[in-house]
């Protein structure tokens, strides 16, 4: 219990103190999740759009495909970024592992199945006369998708939040394809990984009480921002 | 009526799952005109109104709106900004009565302030003046498609397609809207298409009436003409003629004929409008509101059917009652509250039934006398 206190203290110290250290790692884990998450936003409802809106063989399957893309290990896409990026793989050439962007590729990766299957979801679960309606209204195929994806917005502000918690929490892939590099590359998770490794727990626990006050604080926007549209 | 043709479709055919869920060979709707497709569930009335709005392209067939084809999807997408459909759903946004009404406004350009005092008039003319800012989350059935008819009108279409539109609303609900939107329509002279399983409402409704079974239309006409001349049992079914009876023709003379009943009835002799040749087997009904019941022959001398019967069932169906009878054939009548009581009506009650010969109406399917 101690131990806990401690790190909750020593959290609070090391916010307030304003560590340059612990305030790069913070603001890098927020940005490399940030962006890896819009990303996902745009990629995983695109794909939502054009699966939701269109009929074509094989369509079950590709929703089989992207359910299943819901659950991937983190540690598999790292393993499989980490290969395509190697200097000898295929992109190799660009020469970005190890860096901010390998893991904003990776996370990328990781959330963009999560928001595409829920956003999917979310597309499915509205009215089947709403798009005939909306049609029938005069709207072209752009007004069409706008309006069903305003119409879906709770739902779809869920998937965004359940695809940055899958990205923000995330530490096999960022430390496969990132590497844990001080001062480049460290996240708010691989750190707490090295610090308890390293028997510093104190540390660790700081560490991992700023990830949850960024997770709760995203989290606590976006959920604002989905339940002032539902009130009305 | 000589009434310009808005709507034209030709060797209309839609298909699914390799079945052929649809063919309309010719239909065409005029101006002004309100045409109402009845038909049980599955006839495809909704199938047809989606292909007529082009939301359904047809696997064959031609579509003109004023006399230019709908082929490309730049011409239907052209065809969707002057008609509009409401559906039995009301399908509103998760936004306010207001915001719902401009909606299609929104969709074509219009600017805010423009779009402001239509929205308003629209829903003062629909009842909803009070509730342009409540969420349409919190809106009663009636007040949603309510809604729905404002955010369709406000667009001034030049066709409204009415998909089964009272079908949810409870009766109350149901009655005042057919009643506003009876006059709206009239009042704006918007040339519609309305499908609904309720023959009261296309009475009160529709100029035509088209019925259909299984994809198909069977009976074409106006509104009085199908309803009182229905073609065939199906029709007569639907429209509400519940009375059919088969018999011989004895005599033809000045439009009236005189009919020997069959079906183990002797002499039971029925004077019916029609042209039909002696000897000829045909096919008559009767509707249930032409039946009048009493307790003895009526002298009325405009009266020349009357048949002595039994009351075999009374139904109570709302503001009437609905009687058959064994007069030795069935018969159903409709009564009020005020004659079944005055006339005493139960099961087992000896009353007389008689209607008009002008009520009684020769079904046109010579043929179909044959296989009852």
């Amino acid at each position: 219990m101690d131990l806990i206190w401690e790190g909750l203290r020593k959290a609070l110290e090391l916010l307030l103190r304003l560590d340059p250290e612990v305030l790069g790692i913070t603001v890098l884990s927020l940005k490399v999740s940030g962006i890896a998450t819009l990303l996902s936003v745009v990629m995983g409802l695109g794909l939502a759009v054009a699966v939701a809106l269109n009929e074509f063989p094989g369509k079950r399957l590709v929703i089989a495909l992207m359910n299943t893309g819901m659950g991937l290990p983190p540690v598999v896409v790292g393993l499989f970024v980490t290969v395509l990026l190697w200097r000898n793989g295929p992109f190799g050439f660009l020469g970005i592992l190890y860096t901010p962007v390998a893991i904003i590729l990776a996370q990328a990766v990781i959330a963009t199945p999560i928001i595409a299957g829920l956003g999917l979801a979310a597309l499915q679960h509205l009215p089947p006369g709403l798009r005939l309606q909306i049609l029938a209204l005069g709207a072209t195929r752009p007004q069409l998708v706008w309006l069903l994806l305003r119409e879906a917005r709770l739902p779809l502000l869920a998937a965004v939040m359940a695809g940055f918690g899958g990205v923000i929490s995330e530490v096999g892939a960022s430390i496969m394809v990132g590497g844990n590099l001080k001062g480049s590359t460290r996240v708010l998770t691989t750190a707490t990984v090295m610090e308890t490794s390293r028997g510093n727990f104190e540390v660790a626990f700081a560490l991992s009480f700023i990830l949850l006050i960024l997770a709760f604080s995203v989290n606590a926007i976006l959920t604002h921002l989905q339940q002032r549209s539902r009130r009305r | 009526m000589t009434r310009a043709t808005l709507l034209q479709a030709r060797n209309l055919q839609v298909h699914r799952g390799g079945a052929q869920v649809l063919e309309v060979p010719s239909l065409d709707l005029r101006t002004g005109e309100v045409l109402a497709l009845m038909g049980p569930n599955g006839a495809g009335k909704s199938t047809l109104m989606l292909t007529l709005a082009g939301l359904l392209s047809p696997s064959a067939g031609e579509l003109r709106f004023r006399d230019a084809p709908l082929t490309s999807r730049a011409d239907r997408e052209g065809f969707r900004r002057r008609m509009t459909m409401v559906f039995q759903d009301p399908l509103l946004f998760d936004a306010t009565v207001a915001q719902n009404i401009a909606s299609g406004l929104k969709l074509r350009g219009i600017p805010a302030a423009e779009r402001r005092p239509q929205v308003e008039a629209w829903a003062s003319r629909l009842g909803l003046a009070g509730l342009l800012d409540r969420s349409a989350r919190h809106l009663s059935g009636g007040e949603a498609q309510r809604t729905a008819l404002a955010r369709a009108f406000v667009l001034r279409p030049e066709i409204l397609f009415l998909d089964e539109p009272f079908s949810s609303l409870d009766a109350q609900a149901r009655t005042g809207l057919v009643d506003d939107l009876g006059r709206i329509l009239a009042e704006t002279g918007t040339t519609a298409v309305l499908s609904t399983h309720d023959q009261g409402e296309a009475a009160r409704l529709a100029h035509r009436l088209a019925v259909m079974k299984a994809g198909h239309i069977v009976q074409l006409g106006g509104l009085r003409e199908v309803m009182n001349h229905p073609e065939d049992p199906f029709v007569a079914a639907f429209v509400g003629m519940e009375t059919l009876l088969k018999g011989q023709v004895v005599t033809s003379r000045d439009g009236l004929i005189s009919l020997r009943l069959r079906g183990g009835i002797a002499d039971r002799e029925l004077l019916a409008l029609g042209e039909a040749q002696p000897g000829q087997t045909v096919l008559v009904g009767v509707r249930p509101e032409h039946v009048a019941l009493s307790l003895q022959t009526d002298n009325n001398t405009s009266v020349r059917n009357a048949f002595p019967g039994t009351v075999t069932k009374v139904i109570p169906l709302g503001p009437f009652f609905r009687i058959e009878l064994d007069c030795g054939f069935f018969l159903s009548a409709f009564v009020t509250a005020q004659s079944l009581s005055e006339l005493a009506l139960e099961p087992g009650r000896a009353v007389v039934a008689s209607f008009k010969a002008t009520s009684v109406h020769l079904l046109r399917k010579e043929g179909l006398a044959a296989e009852l």
